[in-house]
């Protein structure tokens, strides 16, 4: 466009100011602020405010490691990313293939496919501690009164399963883990399956038709065309589903409020993105800082070995 | 293997499901491919030429008729239980394997009795590879050929599982004119080689002419003529067919049988025995002018175009279809450019009449 | 070449063999499909049966399917008991003017970024694409602060101006734009028509599919924004939805109204449903290139 060049260059900076005004406050400022927090050890702003000055150095890194909340955190964001990336991709793709290769009723599947996308990650969280909570009071102890055991338990001991303790009061880790794995698998299918399916769908039908006429088997095609067709899609919902996964937060707040677990062990269920809030809320502002760093660079580490992974996997 | 097709038909549902209006793709098509043959299928876009391939394939179920290879009845089979070998037009290598790998692809699906081992197919792999001359980019990705090196990477993955009939979906027609003269040799060579019964697509009538042992033309999903190239250029079984064969095409005019002779206006070309008076087409093939002062067709010259051992003369007539018409001569023939018209004696076994009404052709007594 | 023979027998076997491959495949597909559409259904499904329930059907231990009295009250106590009313109308507020000034400043940048020239436009607009790979806490510690500084705490400016700028619809926008020939561009200079003029009669009828997308991701934004809002006005006045769902019941465990709580939660989450079924087509889109969740 260099033939109808502004004569007023100054006309696109009008057109920029306001974003570039938000930006600069709500943005940039902050990068350089948070930056600066976590390196002024013990930085909290109600004391900055009361006059303190603060030692510049690593100190909140190093607090914030040590911090065995802050490890029970990092555990927590690590189990349910590496648990739920793969099974949802996976499940993700099987529904998509299977989606795709169906004609009748295709188009209402992929409708319901999507529905939980436009939910309210809280709202549908309560939902699901509906589905999983026991009705009742004294769980454990001998006077235990079960008022409802809750659909899922009802649908267990349906099959002649023994009821299991979900998310009250005296419910494990274990549990705990498997419902918010099944509600983030939940959560994270519809979007997942809507890049796969359209991928899918813009795979050259050709390739389908050679491998026919080759006689190949089904799980050959699948394993030696669609994958490898679709790996740009798959690392892509790998990609986004880690960044996403690394920043799980809301959902844990749906199901256990925001205690961040049952009722006798708040806060065993919390996540980095808690970590961060929490300190913040107790003006740790320098300490939050540094665990926001230390997200940014996990997520970074991670994305890159993702694309790593996928340049040497992912064909063309 | 040889290859029938009985009663041939493919019906396509509307698309428009309230106008309910279906499309025959082809109707009630009969023929027999001989075995070992290159059978070019020949005709517009939209003849149904491609479907009947897809349907020889299997990738296609029939409406109604059958396919027999041999005496195979395959009609309900799918493309795998065929023996089948087919190159796509674009020709749907896949992107992510090497040549190598495109290659063994269709052995390794081989099951049961059937399954080879690695040695076994590397060397079939190989093998083809050299048939085809591309044994040199066996390691390279499809990206990194050129249209031609891809062409013959297709043909290879349908040749190396030795189908018992080999399909190709216009061939030629990704490629620029120059490979396209060498490819279409090049499969020439192949087939022959091979003796696999092959059939192919093209809208392109000189390239079908100019390999096959057999063409079939069809229009509107309705076989027109089958048989040896120069038998149909020679003896065209409707107007159609005598349009589509031949560049430059034939000229058309509208002329007449009047007392068993074929006028044009008021010229009168050729004797027609024994034929009753009627409205007829009249088609002269370019090469079917004889330049000749004594002769009885007279037209306007519009131009004469030099083409060395040649010559094209173009001229006009009032009852010919088109605007202008065009005639081959040897160059020799000694042509006055400068004149204003030109007359000529036609060849009577160039010169074909047609009905008015059906366009089928009026065949002459010899 | 081998030639491989077939008897009729074989034939017919096989035909049938197929036939039959092809309808178990088919019934497998679908048994999968209808299994999985049952199970991302099922949670909608309890939420609205439950919400119609009397507490003392929802108690028995053994659940009922269909409610036997349907109890439409508890809407209307879920509704006052929760203040919905309020709390609907502080997020539309909220919703409304965040989209509208939002949809004004990224349709302003992304004509600068696709139509206009000036130094370091490249530069400016790779820097701005950098900032999307940070995670939002990072911004969100200094803008706490910041707003707390600017005495926005417990306002609805809070919850509208640091949202505003999206890098991403910036982005989604000016490729959009980018796509209208430049032709169109020149021809409008040539008659003398203003950058603004042209910009609002052509750039922006050519792009209102990617503005209604933008629109409605802004507005599914605002409804459900969580932890800002929870930071930042978290008083009766100002509280928005999600917040106040949550506020409203705080006990997800142990013995709670389960009937009025899902009346609340179906109350919140239909007008998302809504959008759903008569804007799918605009939110496939836009989700399916963003890959961002409001």
């Amino acid at each position: 466009m260099e033939m109808v060049e502004s004569k007023h260059k100054w006309k696109a900076w009008i057109y920029l100011s306001p974003a570039i005004i938000l930006l600069l406050i709500f943005t940039v400022w902050p990068i350089i602020n948070t930056v600066r927090m976590a390196f002024l050890e013990n930085y909290s702003g109600l004391k900055s405010i009361g006059g303190a000055t603060f030692k510049f150095g690593i100190g909140n890194f190093q607090k914030v490691v040590k911090y065995q909340k802050f490890l029970q955190c990092l555990k927590n964001t690590v189990l349910l990313c590496v648990i739920t990336v793969p099974v949802s991709t996976v499940l993700a793709l099987l529904i998509a293939v299977c989606l795709n290769s169906i004609k009748f009723l295709q188009k209402p599947l992929q409708t319901i496919f999507f529905l939980p996308y436009v939910t309210n990650s809280i709202a549908i969280g309560m939902v699901f501690a509906a589905m999983f909570n026991i009705v009742g009071s004294f769980y454990g102890t001998e006077n235990e009164i079960v008022v409802t055991a809750g659909i899922i338990n009802n649908i267990i001991e349906f099959f002649g399963g023994k009821r299991v303790n979900w998310i009250n009061t005296g419910s494990s880790y274990l549990a705990n883990m498997t419902v918010m794995v099944v509600y983030i698998v939940w959560n994270a299918l519809p979007f997942k399956i809507l890049i796969l399916l359209g991928g899918l769908q813009s795979i050259n039908k050709q390739y389908y038709d050679a491998a026919r006429v080759d006689g190949t088997s089904r799980r050959r095609i699948f394993t030696r065309i669609t994958v490898p067709l679709l790996s740009p899609m798959i690392a892509y919902v790998v990609i986004t589903g880690f960044i996403g996964g690394f920043k799980e937060y809301t959902s844990i707040v749906g199901i256990f409020g925001e205690k961040m677990g049952p009722a006798d062990d708040a806060g065993r269920l919390n996540t980095m993105v808690g970590f961060i809030y929490d300190a913040l809320s107790t003006n740790n502002q320098g300490r939050a800082s540094a665990a926001a760093l230390i997200l940014f660079g996990i997520i970074l580490v991670v994305t890159l070995i993702n694309m790593q992974v996928s340049k040497k996997r992912v064909h063309y | 293997m040889e290859v029938t097709l009985q009663n041939l038909t493919k019906v396509f549902p509307s698309r428009n499901k309230k106008s309910g209006e279906e499309v025959i793709a082809v109707n009630d098509m009969s023929i027999t491919i001989p075995d070992g043959k290159l059978v070019g299928l020949l005709g517009p876009s939209g003849c149904g030429k491609s479907t009947t391939l897809y349907m020889i394939c299997g990738l296609q179920k029939a409406t109604g008729g059958k396919i027999f290879f041999g005496k195979d009845d395959v009609t309900n089979l799918t493309p795998e239980n065929r023996g089948v070998g087919l190159v796509f037009q674009n020709y749907a290598l896949y992107p992510h394997l090497t040549v190598k790998q495109n290659i063994l692809f269709p052995l390794q699906n081989l099951k049961g009795e059937d399954k080879l081992s690695k040695e076994e197919m590397l060397k079939r792999a190989v093998d083809v590879a050299k048939l085809v001359q591309i044994d040199n980019l066996l390691d390279r990705k499809p990206s990194e050929l050129s249209g031609g090196q891809q062409q013959r990477v297709a043909i290879a993955r349908a040749l190396v599982k030795m189908p018992r009939v080999l399909l190709l979906d216009e061939p030629l027609s990704n490629l620029d004119a120059r490979l396209r003269l060498q490819t279409r040799e090049e499969i020439r060579r192949i087939q022959r080689e091979t003796k696999i019964t092959t059939v192919f697509v093209t809208h392109d009538q000189e390239e079908a002419m100019s390999i096959s042992d057999e063409i079939v033309i069809m229009k509107l999903g309705v076989v027109q003529q089958i048989g040896k190239p120069q038998d149909v250029y020679d003896s065209p079984a409707n107007l159609f067919v005598a349009k589509f064969l031949g560049t430059p095409p034939i000229n058309v005019f509208s002329g007449y049988v009047k007392n068993e002779k074929i006028c044009i206006g008021d010229d009168v070309v050729l004797p027609a025995k024994g034929i009753e008076d009627q409205e007829v087409w009249v088609g002269i093939r370019p090469e079917g002018f004889v330049l000749d002062d004594n002769g009885a067709f007279h037209c306007g010259l519009n131009a004469v175009e030099v083409m060395g051992r040649d010559v094209s003369i173009v001229a006009t007539n009032d009852n010919a279809v088109s605007p202008t018409i065009r005639a081959i001569i040897p160059s020799d023939s000694g042509v006055d450019h400068e004149s204003k018209s030109v007359t000529f004696s036609l060849k009577p076994y160039k010169t074909f009449i047609f009905r008015k009404d059906t366009e089928e052709r009026i065949y002459l007594e010899k | 070449m081998s030639e491989i023979i077939m008897h009729e027998k074989d034939i017919q076997k096989t035909s049938l063999r197929q036939k039959i491959v092809f309808a178990l495949v088919q019934v497998f597909l679908y048994v999968f499909l209808l299994l999985m559409a049952v199970i991302v259904l099922f949670p909608f499904y309890w939420m609205i049966i439950s919400s119609l329930k009397s507490l003392s059907e929802y108690r028995e231990s053994v659940p009922t399917f269909f409610p036997r009295k349907v109890m439409f009250s508890n809407y209307a106590q879920a509704f006052t008991s929760a203040n919905l009313g309020r709390l609907f109308m502080n997020t539309l507020y909220v919703g409304v003017v965040s989209t509208i000034l939002s949809l004004v400043i990224t349709i302003l940048s992304a004509f600068a970024f696709a139509r206009l020239e000036f130094k370091g436009k490249n530069a400016l607009f790779a820097a701005l694409l950098a900032t999307m790979m940070i995670p939002g806490e990072l911004f969100t510690i200094t803008n706490y602060s910041t707003v707390t500084k600017l005495g926005w705490i417990n306002t609805y400016t809070v919850l509208i101006v640091p949202f505003l700028v999206s890098v991403f619809y910036i982005y989604l926008l000016r490729q959009n734009f980018m796509q209208i020939p430049d032709e169109l561009y020149l021809a409008a200079k040539v008659d003398g028509t203003s950058d603004l003029k042209y910009l609002c009669k052509v750039m922006i009828p050519l792009s209102l599919p990617t503005l209604i997308s933008i629109t409605i991701l802004k507005m599914m934004g605002a409804w459900n924004s969580y932890i800002w809002p929870r930071l930042v006005a978290n008083d009766e006045a100002h509280r928005m939805i999600t917040n106040g769902l949550r506020n409203a019941f705080t006990e997800t465990t142990g013995d709670v109204n389960y009937p009025v709580q899902m009346a609340a939660v179906a109350l919140v989450s239909f007008p998302l449903f809504l959008v759903f079924v008569f804007l799918r087509k605009y939110i496939m889109k836009g989700v399916s290139r963003s890959g961002i969740k409001g």
